[in-house]
């Protein structure tokens, strides 16, 4: 697999689909997964998958003593597959800048020279496929088709993508063409597809040009919550009702509806206050809107939040909202369930296709969602029926359905 | 020899309109004028109206022999009066040939029965009283809300002078038993039961036209056919449905209406008359008792009241409602009524049903809310608008007892000043008889008063001439620190 993300070191929804599916994967057994990505930091789970890192895959060849090598990426990795994978070097790419190692560089995020890095990945990706023994090659978003089709191509195996968001999600219809022909590329190699939503399935057909028979919806799913998280301490002194939006702070997501229905939530009621957490390049638009519609003084901006703060804030908010104008699957509204917050979402996302227990609006429906808000935070029962039913309801979307779907795709694959 | 007793349910509620919470203490009119008139109006011209005529035929036809019974709510009469009068000139016409019973039920089709004893008995008598004035009748069998029945409904029934209810036969209830006799219930054996025969009920009104169905095409005579292989001990067979499954469930082509048309014929051949719920009591003597402890319906599959009160959410919105009966029924104003009435509809809670599967689809079929969740938090901003106005009558501080007797004092009062003010009239009256002229008239005032020592302050209030209930609150306000 390669993928770009995988926790603890996650950036969006990516790493956490790419890391639940594969452990939801092991768990249906008789898999051997190598995960490639471009930087490991040492710390990820290795209990059910192989990982290799990009910027530890030697792509020139340099003579190193294994004490060396043990010494620069012991943490990481096998000094005895680094030495694999010198094995396999089938061009020299000295040319590229590499280290001490022959490696190349990486950051692992979405820097500015992103297109340079999903190159340097596909060619660190024909290293690694030469060396290690796979009958599937399963690629994670656009940044890492270019790296399927390159495996592809060197060994013959079948080559399945997921799907996870398309370039019409992100932009709103304003498609990058450079990314646009990356992942139509990505789909004309594949010999399978699959989309996280039925919404996103369609967008593949219809947007790209692909056959219906070509694309499968694997709805995503959640990891049961550690215990740990789910008694996180509510931060004392709480006394509003607490109403929170979670997430990048981007077009994609919507974020000036749910200022928009805060502001009127706010004409009518008084012990209330709403958060937005989460960074993004419309975060001053937002704070200038809030400000404009003299809501200030109970709307809170909590910046990026990580790891234990989101369960925090989860925790002791009384409604989530996901008002995303394109959401190819949205885990977050999962997530807020199984702490227990009763969620709204917008009609335009992917998990809207398989839950119930939640409300449903337009994006643009922001008088709709001021009621849903208003009800929720005014009658107790609502926000206890949803509540319950939610934690049953999320309680029975397990990683390894989706693991079991994947599987099955692969077998007629392989045949 | 064995009967059919057909009933006809006619029910439609008042849909409300997108109540957002703005219009709490904003907007006091509730209604989706629009879709109760469209709906009602379509019902009317594919069924109700088509359908009517039928009966009427049929009636016409047969002389005395072919009878059916109606059981209409309050909710539904008023929108047919103001939607589509010409079916209540059907129905009048209908009552006059003597051959069709109307049954008596809660005027809201309300969950009073199961909530609100005291509103139950109200709205049974402004039901019955809606039915007597449009029909010329009194009903004496009752039919309870989609025929939520059990053992204390039975009592209440039976204390309101009823002589038979009509309920479903459920699976759970009957078991080995056949609802093909008259029963009694046990805490109230005088009472009658009538039990819907769920499996014949049904082929007309759901299974009628359904191509898949084994029995498929149904016809007149096979129906009559089947009703007399029935044992011979089993002599009633109790045909309830839905009026709409006339002509809407099952449509016009279809042929339900021929269907309906050739039913007397056939029996006639095999002997089996048509009756109504009265005929049927008068005629049968029941077969032993029914004890029902938990409540039954005929609705969803689970045949109890969890399609009303299955949830949290169902079961927040009656207790809210119900919470403010008392006080409700003591506002004189006319508005309030109405709106009580038409919130208490079950039709409204119907909607609010989490339930998954066939029964969910049944509950969304009906629903003019995408999810329950949406016709909850709308049905909370109405009913919150409601208690606000509720709470403008009477503050929510005075405790009911209390407002009773300010109100039993004030009600007084004006039959007392009524009275006083006759004295005193006559009073003049003699004196001016007996003393001719230069008496003064104001020296006669205080006579009286030490006798009505109890109604001094209201005889001051009077010449204000401002509405009983203001005085009320402001005084209890006053008195109230001197209480504590």
């Amino acid at each position: 697999m390669f993928g770009w993300e995988f926790p603890p070191h996650i950036l969006g929804g990516l790493g956490t689909a790419s890391f639940g599916l594969t452990k939801g994967m092991a768990e249906c057994g008789d898999m051997d997964i190598t995960f490639v990505i471009p930087k490991p930091q040492g710390d990820e789970p290795k209990d059910f998958a192989r990982i290799i890192g990009a910027c530890h895959t030697p792509v020139a060849w340099r003579d190193v003593s294994w004490d060396h090598v043990q010494q620069r990426l012991g943490h990481v990795m096998d000094p005895q597959l680094y030495f694999a994978l010198r094995d396999h070097i089938y061009a020299d790419f000295n040319y590229i800048g590499t280290n001490d190692l022959g490696c190349i560089e990486f950051s692992g995020r979405y820097p500015d020279n992103l297109l340079e890095e999903i190159n340097n990945y596909s060619i660190v990706a024909g290293v690694i496929a030469r060396t290690v023994d796979f009958d599937v090659i399963h690629s994670h978003d656009w940044l890492t088709y270019p790296a399927g089709i390159h495996a592809k191509q060197v060994t013959g195996k079948p080559f399945v993508i997921h799907v996870h968001a398309t370039d019409f999600d992100r932009s709103r219809g304003n498609v990058n063409p450079t990314v646009f022909s990356i992942e139509k590329d990505g789909m004309n190699y594949a010999d399978h597809i699959i989309t996280v939503s039925n919404r996103t399935r369609r967008t593949v057909i219809e947007k790209y040009g692909v056959h219906p028979g070509k694309v499968t919806t694997v709805h995503n799913a959640v990891e049961p919550l550690s215990q740990e998280l789910l008694d996180v301490p509510i931060p004392p002194g709480k006394k509003n009702k607490v109403v929170t939006f979670l997430g990048r702070i981007t077009m994609q997501k919507g974020p000036e509806y749910f200022v928009e229905a805060a502001a009127q939530v706010l004409r009518k009621v008084e012990n209330v206050q709403f958060v937005m957490a989460g960074g993004g390049d419309m975060m001053e638009k937002m704070i200038r809107l809030a400000a404009r519609r003299h809501i200030m003084d109970r709307f809170h901006f909590a910046g990026f939040l990580r790891g234990k703060e989101v369960y925090e804030l989860l925790k002791a908010s009384d409604v989530y909202i996901m008002p995303s104008v394109s959401e190819p699957f949205g885990i977050s509204p999962l997530e807020a369930m199984q702490m227990g917050t009763p969620s709204i979402i917008s009609k335009q996302s992917g998990c809207a296709e398989i839950l119930h227990n939640v409300i449903k609006v337009d994006y643009w429906d922001i008088n709709a969602m001021a009621d849903a808000i208003y009800s929720i935070i005014s009658y107790p029962a609502m926000y206890r029926e949803l509540r319950e039913n939610g934690l049953k309801e999320v309680d029975q979307i397990r990683w390894n359905k989706a693991g079991a779907k994947v599987i099955n795709i692969y077998k007629q694959l392989i045949g | 020899m064995k009967s059919i007793c057909f009933y006809f349910q006619i029910h439609q509620p008042f849909r409300l309109k997108n109540y957002r919470f703005f219009d709490i203490g904003n907007d006091h009119y509730y209604y989706d004028d629009f879709a109760n008139d469209d709906i009602i109006t379509r019902i009317a011209r594919r069924s109700y109206l088509p359908a009517s005529a039928t009966l009427l035929e049929m009636i016409a036809e047969h002389g005395k022999r072919f009878k059916v019974a109606f059981s209409i709510s309050g909710t539904a009469l008023e929108q047919i009066e103001q939607y589509v009068p010409e079916f209540v000139d059907a129905l009048k016409d209908l009552a006059a040939t003597g051959c069709v019973e109307f049954l008596s039920e809660t005027y809201a089709h309300s969950l009073a029965s199961l909530q609100d004893p005291e509103e139950f008995t109200r709205q049974v008598k402004a039901h019955d009283a809606m039915i007597e004035q449009l029909f010329g009748q009194k009903p004496r069998v009752f039919r309870n809300t989609e025929l939520i029945y059990d053992d204390d409904i039975a009592a209440m029934v039976a204390a309101l002078g009823f002589k038979a209810i009509i309920t479903d036969g459920a699976r759970h209830i009957l078991g080995w038993k056949s609802p093909n006799y008259v029963y009694n219930a046990a805490s109230a054996p005088k009472l009658k039961l009538l039990l819907k025969n769920g499996k014949l009920s049904d082929d007309i009104a759901f299974r009628f036209s359904n191509t898949d169905w084994a029995s498929y095409p149904l016809t007149a005579d096979k129906f009559i056919d089947w009703i007399a292989q029935l044992p011979q001990e089993e002599q009633i067979v109790n045909l309830f449905m839905n009026f709409e499954s006339l002509g809407e469930l099952q449509p016009r082509e279809s042929g339900i209406f021929e269907f309906m048309k050739a039913l007397p014929r056939f029996a006639a051949e095999r002997d089996i008359h048509f009756w109504t719920p009265s005929d049927t009591i008068k005629a049968l003597k029941p077969v032993g008792a029914l004890a029902v402890p938990f409540p039954m319906s005929w609705s969803d599959e689970a045949r109890d009241t969890s399609a009303w009160l299955g949830n949290v959410l169902q079961q927040e919105a009656v207790e809210k409602l119900y919470a403010i009966g008392e006080r409700v029924r003591l506002c004189p104003d006319k508005g309030i009524q109405q709106d009580w009435n038409r919130l208490q509809a079950s039709d409204h809670f119907f909607y609010m049903s989490t339930k998954h599967s066939a029964d969910g689809n049944v509950h969304s079929a009906y629903s003019p809310y995408n999810s329950p969740y949406t016709a909850f938090t709308n049905y909370m901003n109405v009913l919150s608008d409601f208690m606000t106005r509720v709470e403008q009558q009477f503050p929510a501080d005075i405790d009911n007892e209390e407002l009773n007797s300010l109100l039993l004092t004030i009600n007084n009062q004006e039959a007392e000043i009524e009275q006083l003010k006759r004295e005193v009239e006559m009073m003049r009256g003699n004196i001016t008889h007996d003393l001719t002229g230069d008496f003064d008239p104001d020296e006669t005032v205080p006579e009286p008063e030490p006798q009505a020592q109890p109604a001094t302050e209201s005889v001051s209030e009077k010449p204000d001439k401002k509405p009983a209930k203001k005085p009320a609150a402001k005084r209890s306000a006053r008195k109230k620190p001197a209480d504590q």
